[in-house]
């Protein structure tokens, strides 16, 4: 099985996808000629052409617009925009339009879209570069979020999104595009949407995370004492989320920390606190705690580090959570 | 590329008419505009050094090859009339009037920087002299321009406490293409709004050249006159040229308080950002430009042919530039780094108690609001 890279697995999907499916077209700036600023789509236009893969003008709102038109006529667009900051002028399209389209037709006009965003900070990149809004489009019905933490649930992430009859951002956290290999099997598969990997099992605690975060958690955990058994959960999908994984593993270990890269208010860390509050109140021996970016904008790199959560941190939480 | 001594290369003739507004210029402003022309290569050759010693972080964007662009245009207005720009904006900040320290220290992240460190290359922030920011969001400045315009209209008019201003909107060739930018020029067609769009043509987007990335490429001007627009075509590479074509259309725009459009043909020597291949050009395209340098052209009018400027007078300009970007870099690199408080400063006027993730974090920065 070959190792691969978050980027080469993405890339390997989108490939392997548009063999399979005509339909599929990308679209974006650089993406072609290019393939793309983090050359995720490299090699796409020369092998499938330029009428599939599409380098676009600079123009957000038309490419997601025009995506979603192509997704009304029944064809399959992956559109991808450069970071998650440039979905600013695609916000329009995006939340006003794809999500709505289902409802608004009353079914008869669905959007099977694949909106690409690379997300988050960690690599030296100022604000609008580096931020986490993961939990905006959450807050909007009609969309799916998906964020991978691993090649391979990347790749079988993607194909899932790809084949989903809905619109879906898929965002990859470009902090571990190239960070690890791992074995990522050569045939199609796919990773359900709406479903969160346990990565750990343990009986003390659970943490709840997802994207470059999770690495962050293994990071802590590896630090921990011998005696606390915690359990970690790669959320994988931000919505729909794997509710009944986390409301189980709760009402087994009885502790939660939730970490995110994101600002700490009305976060998807928030969401999830309410939900464990709700499901397994009985079941808690502390209170939830939340490990976050600030409530600020995303600072630039010489205080990055200070914003992003990282293992101690994480471990503080765990441990303060863990004596409660 | 280095700007190598005029005097030892060969003088083509400039055929520079002595009539020209440019020429008619005082020596020392034509004399200040090469030091500003000298000082922006200078000061993006070290920046280029630093980003690649890893002192600069995040995405620095150079402007090496369009000096004349913010030379030229900011000559022909007044220091109070407002700016604003796109992100490769190091040469704006400077050629407003930003010190090199401050500029260097904002790309180094430093407390020193012009925006405390917090915005970066992309976001050069200099309110005293008019500089209303760099822009990460490509086209979204266009209407910010419109915006300033129009407060700078509302004030001459209406408050009757300001002069008639001209706001200048830069954006390079890439931004043609926002819907934003059809926005901000309708208003400003409308509205009769004394802003000049500045579109700094210099053929790519990334790796998309303009051909492949809008429509009308060979006359962009058709694109404003659909909104009312005056609109121009100027050759950006010689500062001078520049300048005569430019100062009477902002002229007009003053003093009419109407929009204006200009393409200025420019070119960008260096890559997109500091990590692009380059497989969308050739060396030869790049070449050509090089060749009608505005630095090589200038110096060349002043020491050969105007004979205001002397050798040892060039050589003087050429160490000051150096000394000045050498220091800047060599305070960046001493100067401290923000406190760590500084994370939880600038989000409000009024400070906010709840911005850090909770009242006991101690690793790193302690909200001192808490
Ligand atoms: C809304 C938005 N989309 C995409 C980008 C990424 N991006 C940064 S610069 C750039 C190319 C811009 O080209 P142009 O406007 O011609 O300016 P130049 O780089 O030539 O100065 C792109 C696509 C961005 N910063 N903002
Ligand atoms: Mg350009």
């Amino acid at each position: 099985m070959p190792q691969l890279t978050l980027v080469q697995a993405i890339n390997l999907a989108l490939a392997q996808e548009m063999e399979a499916d005509p339909r599929i077209i990308i679209l974006g700036e650089d993406v072609g000629k290019n393939g793309g600023v983090f050359r995720v789509t490299e090699g796409l236009q020369a092998r499938f052409g330029a009428d599939r893969v599409v380098d676009s003008p600079l123009a957000e709102s038309g490419i997601m617009g025009s995506a979603i038109g192509l997704a009304m006529a029944g064809l399959r667009p992956i559109p991808e925009i450069q970071f998650e900051g440039f979905l600013g002028p695609a916000y329009d399209q995006l939340t006003n339009h794809a999500a709505r389209y289902r409802t608004r037709s009353r079914g008869a006009v669905t959007i099977p879209m694949t909106v690409r965003v690379p997300v988050g900070g960690g690599i030296h990149a100022p604000e609008l570069h580096s931020d986490s809004p993961e939990a905006i489009y959450a807050h909007t019905p009609g969309l799916k979020v998906v964020m991978p933490a691993s090649p391979y649930d990347a790749k079988g992430l993607l194909i899932s999104a790809i084949r989903d009859p809905d619109p879906v951002v898929f965002f990859e956290p470009k902090r571990i595009y190239r960070a690890f290999r791992e074995e990522v099997p050569e045939e199609e598969y796919t990773v359900p949407i709406g479903k969160a990997k346990v990565v750990e099992t343990g009986s003390d605690l659970t943490i709840v995370s997802w994207g470059a975060s999770v690495l962050q958690c293994i990071e802590a955990m590896d630090k921990l004492p011998e005696d606390i058994s915690v359990e970690l959960i790669d959320l994988r999908t931000i919505y729909p989320f794997d509710q009944d994984a986390i409301i189980e593993s709760v009402q087994k270990t009885g502790r939660c920390v939730v970490v995110q890269e994101a600002p700490k208010t009305c976060g998807m860390a928030s969401e999830i606190a309410t939900v464990v509050q709700e499901h397994c109140f009985l079941h808690l021996k502390a209170p939830v705690q939340r490990v976050c970016g600030f409530d600020t904008v995303m600072p630039y790199y010489k205080l990055e580090l200070e914003y992003l959560p990282n293992a101690e941190r994480i471990l503080e939480a765990v441990m303060s959570c863990a004596a409660y | 590329m280095t700007s190598m001594p005029a005097s030892a290369a060969p003088s083509p003739a400039s055929g520079k008419s002595k009539y020209t507004l440019s020429a008619k210029l005082p020596d020392a402003t034509l004399h200040k505009w090469l030091r500003d022309l000298m000082l922006i290569r200078e000061f993006e050759l070290k920046t280029m050094a630093a980003y690649q010693q890893a002192k600069i972080g995040g995405f620095c964007h150079i402007y090496i090859g369009q000096e004349a662009v913010v030379v030229g245009t900011f000559g022909a207005v007044n220091h109070d009339d407002p700016v604003v720009t796109a992100y490769r904006d190091h040469g704006h900040a400077l050629a407003r009037g930003m010190s090199a320290r401050a500029c260097m220290a904002e790309m180094f992240g430093k407390a020193a920087g012009c925006a405390k460190g917090k915005g970066g290359s992309m976001h050069m922030f200099d309110k005293p002299n008019w500089l209303f920011g760099g822009h990460g969001i490509v086209g979204a400045q266009t209407a910010l321009g419109t915006g300033l315009a129009f407060a700078a209209r509302y004030e001459y008019e209406v408050l009757k406490t300001g002069p008639k201003k001209v706001c200048l909107s830069y954006m390079g060739d890439g931004a043609l293409n926002q819907g934003c930018f059809h926005e901000a020029q309708n208003l400003a067609g409308l509205y009769s709004l004394p802003v000049i769009f500045i579109v700094e043509n210099n053929g790519y987007s990334m790796g998309t050249s303009i051909e492949r990335g809008t429509t009308m490429a060979h006359n962009l001007c058709l694109k404003a006159a659909g909104y009312g627009i005056d609109a121009i075509q100027i050759d950006g590479m010689d500062v001078m040229s520049l300048y005569d074509q430019f100062k009477p259309f902002a002229d007009k725009c003053r003093a009419e308080q109407r929009p204006g459009f200009v393409d200025l043909k420019t070119y960008r020597y260096q890559g997109h950002s500091m990590s692009d291949p380059q497989k969308y050009r050739t060396k030869e395209e790049v070449a050509k430009f090089q060749e009608r340098d505005t630095i090589m052209t200038l110096s060349n009018y002043l020491l050969n042919e105007r004979k205001s400027l002397s050798e040892a007078e060039y050589q003087k300009i050429q160490a000051d530039v150096r000394d000045e970007v050498k220091d800047s870099v060599e305070f960046s690199e001493n100067a401290p780094v923000p406190e760590l408080s500084e994370l939880y400063t600038d989000v409000y006027a009024e400070p906010m108690p709840n911005l850090s993730p909770s009242g006991e974090y101690t690793h790193g920065a302690k909200n001192p609001l808490l």
